[in-house]
């Protein structure tokens, strides 16, 4: 697909698939394209050329919604907002249920199971606007799990938040994956916290997929995604020149 | 007539009453949802755009609460129009609106040749002076708020939350927020023989501020809300009777206390309770 604003073109021939219960990280530079290929992908801006299919379907005309879960970067939380985490995440189970339909045991069993999931259980009843930054992304991480999609969408779920949530976010992911056979599309500069769990990297350079395969054909070249957590952001920062991997 | 204590041991007090709970309890409700998205004033908007719709009524001489219904739903849906679309902000939007509201309003007041007592009552309000016939058209109208807030509560508060993701999991958002702007719309027509056109967006928003110093989740918060909007139009009816003083400012004084109370005792109680303090902030500031 090709997306552009006016006669600028962000995306060109951008061709990504993600299969059911795979791990996906999309990363790339500032500028490269990241962010409006995740808005196609969610339906939220049409392709300029080419198509999205979501299960098969356009964005826009897919029925079940919930089969899509959607994390937004750091969500603008009003900092007095009076909710719980338990309401939050409720919320999400909407995508499920519709916006009409009372929940139900099983819906109240679901929000109770995406809460654990995160390890927010025991914080259910506190104020979300009164949680850490890591605890609040998980809370909104647990929002989109209370539909149990078939795809979780996650837009830099990770930034800035303590090394304890990361690996809390790393265990529900996972769990999402191994437990569910959902698929997980992760947007992030950020990988260290699921380098290992990864099974595919594609990286966009100037609106064209640059490198696409396993983590582990990204690390032959001297990309550390893991170990040594910098290197990531440094080597996509240096994709402004030319660079030696291409896939 | 029930047979009711003073101040409500007359038929006119006890009209007042009826109004004054219906809308003690819708305008909160209704203003829970526009303090969380930081649209508070849109009650000052769409009520100076209703004092264009009751002049109006008053210059074509017809009912002004009919056309001021018809005027305060339309720029309603024309603000969330223009607001949604990202063509101006929300602020800017409802500035716009305001303005040029209360301008026809003064306008078609002073061509109706009505610029006098009966102008006055509607933007100052006038309960003590309601009709039964006034009574049962606020009651009717609280109860299609309620009604209404009830079946798209729970999806607004997604909204909310974030709008993008209420988008992305298939929310009517667009629908979502226009039916919000109409039931502002229908609280203010209602509200305004309560407490008058000026001071109308107060009771939506006065009682939400102090239920958010005390409320830990959105429901809880919603209830001490509607709980301060009845408790703050009976005592305001008691104390105008008592005293003489113009009802509608008294209930909206008697909101303000009620904050001014709360935010100023509110960490001693929450403390004595075993929490912290939720957060004590007036909605739209931050900590």
């Amino acid at each position: 697909m090709t997306f552009a604003y006016g006669q600028e073109a962000v995306l060109d021939g951008v061709s990504v698939a993600v299969e059911p219960g795979e791990f996906v990280a999309l990363v790339g530079p500032n500028g490269s394209g990241k962010s409006t290929l995740l808005r196609c992908l969610l339906g939220l801006l049409a392709p300029t050329a080419g198509a999205v299919r979501l299960f098969g379907v356009p964005p826009q005309s897919l029925g079940q919604r919930w089969r899509l879960g959607y994390v937004p970067q750091r969500p603008a939380l009003a900092r007095d907002l009076p909710a719980t985490v338990e309401e939050v995440v409720a919320a999400g189970r909407l995508a499920r249920t519709g916006w009409r339909r009372r929940f139900r045991a099983e819906d109240r069993e679901e929000v109770e199971h995406a809460m654990s999931s995160v390890a927010l259980l025991d914080l259910r009843r506190r104020r979300v606007s009164e949680l850490s930054g890591g605890q609040q992304q998980r809370a909104f991480i647990a929002k989109a799990l209370a539909g149990r999609p078939d795809l979780l969408v996650l837009d830099e779920p990770v930034a800035g938040i303590d090394a304890e949530s990361q690996r809390r976010f790393r265990d529900s992911l996972t769990h999402l994956v191994e437990e569910h056979r959902s698929a997980v599309l992760l947007v992030s500069h950020e990988l260290g916290a699921v380098a290992e769990d990864l099974d595919r990297v594609v990286v966009l350079r100037r609106g064209s997929v640059y490198f696409d395969g396993p983590p582990a054909e990204l690390a032959a070249t001297g990309v550390s995604l893991g170990v040594h957590r910098d290197d990531l952001p440094l080597w996509l920062e240096g994709l402004v020149a030319p660079g030696d991997v291409r896939h | 007539m029930l047979p009711l204590p003073y101040p409500f041991d007359r038929e006119y007090m006890q009209l007042a009453l009826v109004s004054g709970i219906a809308m003690g309890t819708a305008a909160p409700l209704v203003g829970a949802f526009l303090v969380q998205r930081r649209l508070s004033l849109m009650g000052d908007g769409i009520g100076h755009l209703a004092f264009a719709g009751v002049a109006g009524g008053l210059l074509l001489e017809v009912w002004p609460v009919a056309t001021a219904l018809l005027v305060a739903v339309a720029g309603a849906l024309a603000i969330e129009r223009l607001r949604g679309r990202g063509r101006v902000s929300g602020d800017l939007a409802l500035a716009l609106f305001f303005y040029a509201g209360i301008a026809a309003g003064v306008v078609l007041a002073g061509a109706s040749d009505r610029f006098d007592a009966t102008v006055l009552s509607y933007l100052f309000g006038s309960i003590l002076t309601v009709s039964a016939a006034d009574t049962w058209t606020v009651l009717a109208l609280g109860v299609a708020v309620l009604a209404t807030m009830a079946l798209i509560g729970r999806a607004l508060f997604a909204v909310v939350l974030d709008e993008e993701s209420a988008r992305v999991a298939g929310l009517p958002v667009d629908a979502l927020n226009g039916a919000l702007a109409v039931v502002v719309a229908v609280t203010i027509v209602a509200a305004m023989r309560v407490v008058g056109i000026l001071l109308v967006a107060a009771l939506m928003v006065l009682p939400v501020a102090t239920a958010q110093v005390l409320g830990r989740s959105f429901r809880t918060t919603v209830g001490l809300a509607m709980a301060v909007g009845v408790g703050s139009s009976v005592v305001g009816l008691g104390a105008a009777r008592q005293w003489g003083l113009p009802p509608g400012g008294t209930i909206v004084l008697v909101a303000a206390g009620a904050f001014g109370v709360v935010s100023l005792t509110a960490e001693r109680l929450l403390r004595r309770a075993g929490r912290a303090p939720a957060l004590g902030s007036v909605p739209g500031t931050s900590r």
